[in-house]
């Protein structure tokens, strides 16, 4: 086999308190594979995502990525999370900062960019994304969409391997909506691997390799999007696409 | 019984002409005022910093050493720590007056900066340390660069008042003999058996101080304030 597996994940448990959230997961993401997790509110989809660059800490289980299994407890977690690009429901752009300093900020102060070379590779992400007009404008001059999709580019400026995205489209009104699926659908188009949460079933059908399924802290259902939803296996994700779809 | 003497108002051009006629010894008291409570408020937002990092630490140890500072510098009147501080300290080893009254004042301003800071960094959103996080920044240059600014752009109102408190506090460094302003005024006004005159024209320099200092802060704010337009 010669795709690469980029997050192997074994029996990963994780509680807060006495509240068991992640209910021994298995899980492995391939090279440029885009997997959608989905699931109602609370099923443990961010915790998941966020154990997977270590903002949370797992209680036991492997976490495996590129192949070498990350201890919290002795690995430099700050190397892993460059590696690995996370974007957040509520952007969390820095107010204090410039669209581009926003996505210098990191590359110069943590990989030791030069400044003229972060700028001009921020130029370009700005581009891609569509914003190259807005350089200079704080983000509470942006839209919601152009906030989400101005902290695509700061993530994208570590050069990461792996970009997670915890619900990037559910805090934007509808309209907005499309324009930051787009910017995801290109980069899963040039093969970056990703670790989607997401609502938009659209989506998911349509730029998804794989989509996981979970309740209530375990993973349900996992397959294709095709097979996902027209024939779900588990009388449980029946139900749930059910309501979902309804919405 | 004692009667307390009346003082009564002097005349208006009576105040006028000895206002400027002693403004010179008056502008050297103010330049001291201005001096300490520089100074003094320089070294309060460094350990103010420094106690409400301790305090946000989440380590129990340094979480309670900053809650006993807190404690004791709120749970005594300044008087008594500037003069514990001027006669504990000259007992120990030789420091100049201006630098024990300066101290006094800076570990007592630094007491009330710290709670104004502890309280702007935790309102700072939480996501902002994650997104700092998330990039590869470390806990520390995610706070250097991250968080202290926006906690410094919101305390500024508080810390700008302050820095008023510690404007007028610097008075009391008058009973360890500093000659600021309130010094000078009530040493002139007792040797002119007028306080009166001396007393109004002393906090015609306070005014005035404290209108700079509002208007630097101002100055400040509006100028950080740039992304929130
Ligand atoms: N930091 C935390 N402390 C305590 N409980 C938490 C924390 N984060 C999440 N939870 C709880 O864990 C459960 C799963 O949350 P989450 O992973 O956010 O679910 P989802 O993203 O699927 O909505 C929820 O019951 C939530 O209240
Ligand atoms: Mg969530």
């Amino acid at each position: 086999m010669d795709t690469k597996e980029m997050i192997k994940i074994n029996q990963l448990n994780k509680s807060f308190g006495d509240l068991h959230v992640l209910k021994g997961i298995d899980m492995t993401v391939y090279e440029s594979d885009v997997v959608c997790l989905i699931g109602a509110s609370g099923s443990g989809k961010s915790t998941l995502l966020r154990c997977l660059n270590f903002l949370e800490k797992k209680d036991n289980g492997n976490i495996i990525i590129k192949g070498k299994e990350v201890d919290p407890n002795t690995d430099n977690l700050n190397k892993i999370r460059e590696k690995v690009g996370m974007v957040f429901q509520h952007f969390n752009l820095f107010p204090h900062k410039t669209v581009l300093e926003n996505i210098i900020e990191a590359p110069i102060m943590v990989k030791g960019v030069d400044k003229e070379e972060a700028i001009s590779k921020a130029k370009q992400l700005l581009s891609k994304v569509g914003l190259e007009d807005k350089l200079d404008v704080y983000p509470n001059k942006l839209s919601g969409g152009q906030k989400q999709r101005v902290a695509i580019a700061r993530a994208l400026a570590m050069e990461p391997e792996i970009m997670l995205f915890d619900e990037p489209t559910s805090a934007l009104d509808p309209e907005l909506v499309g324009e930051v699926l787009a910017t995801m659908k290109e980069l899963a188009e040039e093969g970056m691997t990703m670790v989607v949460v997401t609502h938009e079933m659209d989506f998911a059908k349509e730029v998804a390799d794989w989509i996981v399924y979970m309740h209530d802290g375990k993973i349900v259902e996992r397959g294709n999007p095709e097979q996902f939803f027209s024939n779900p296996k588990e009388e449980r994700t029946q139900e749930f696409l059910k309501t979902t779809i309804l919405k | 019984m004692e009667r307390k003497e009346v003082a009564t108002l002097p005349s208006f051009s009576h105040f006028i002409q000895t206002l400027i006629e002693t403004k010179s010894v008056f502008l050297k008291a103010m330049l001291l005022t201005i001096e300490l409570t520089v100074v003094s408020i320089l070294i309060g937002i460094v350990i103010g910093l420094f106690f409400a990092l301790l305090k946000i630490s989440k380590i129990k140890v340094l979480e309670f050493i900053s809650d006993a500072y807190v404690y004791l510098v709120r749970g005594t009147p300044l008087i008594v720590q500037i003069f514990i501080l001027y006669f504990g300290i000259s007992g120990i080893f030789l420091l100049p007056d201006f630098w024990a009254a300066s101290l006094a004042l800076a570990l007592h301003n630094g007491a009330y900066i710290s709670e104004i800071l502890r309280g702007s960094i935790q309102a700072v959103d939480k996501g902002q340390m994650e997104a700092g996080r998330s990039l590869g920044m470390t806990k520390v240059l995610t706070l250097r660069r991250v968080i202290l600014p926006q906690a410094f752009r919101r305390a500024l109102p508080p810390l700008g008042n302050q820095f008023i408190i510690g404007l007028k506090d610097s008075s009391l460094a008058a009973f360890i003999s500093m000659n600021e302003l309130f010094n000078v005024a009530t040493t002139l006004g007792s040797n002119n058996f007028d306080e009166m005159t001396y007393l109004l024209i002393v906090a015609i320099y306070y005014l005035v101080l404290v209108a700079l200092l509002t208007f630097v802060v101002n100055r400040f704010e509006s100028k950080l304030a740039v992304s929130d337009r």
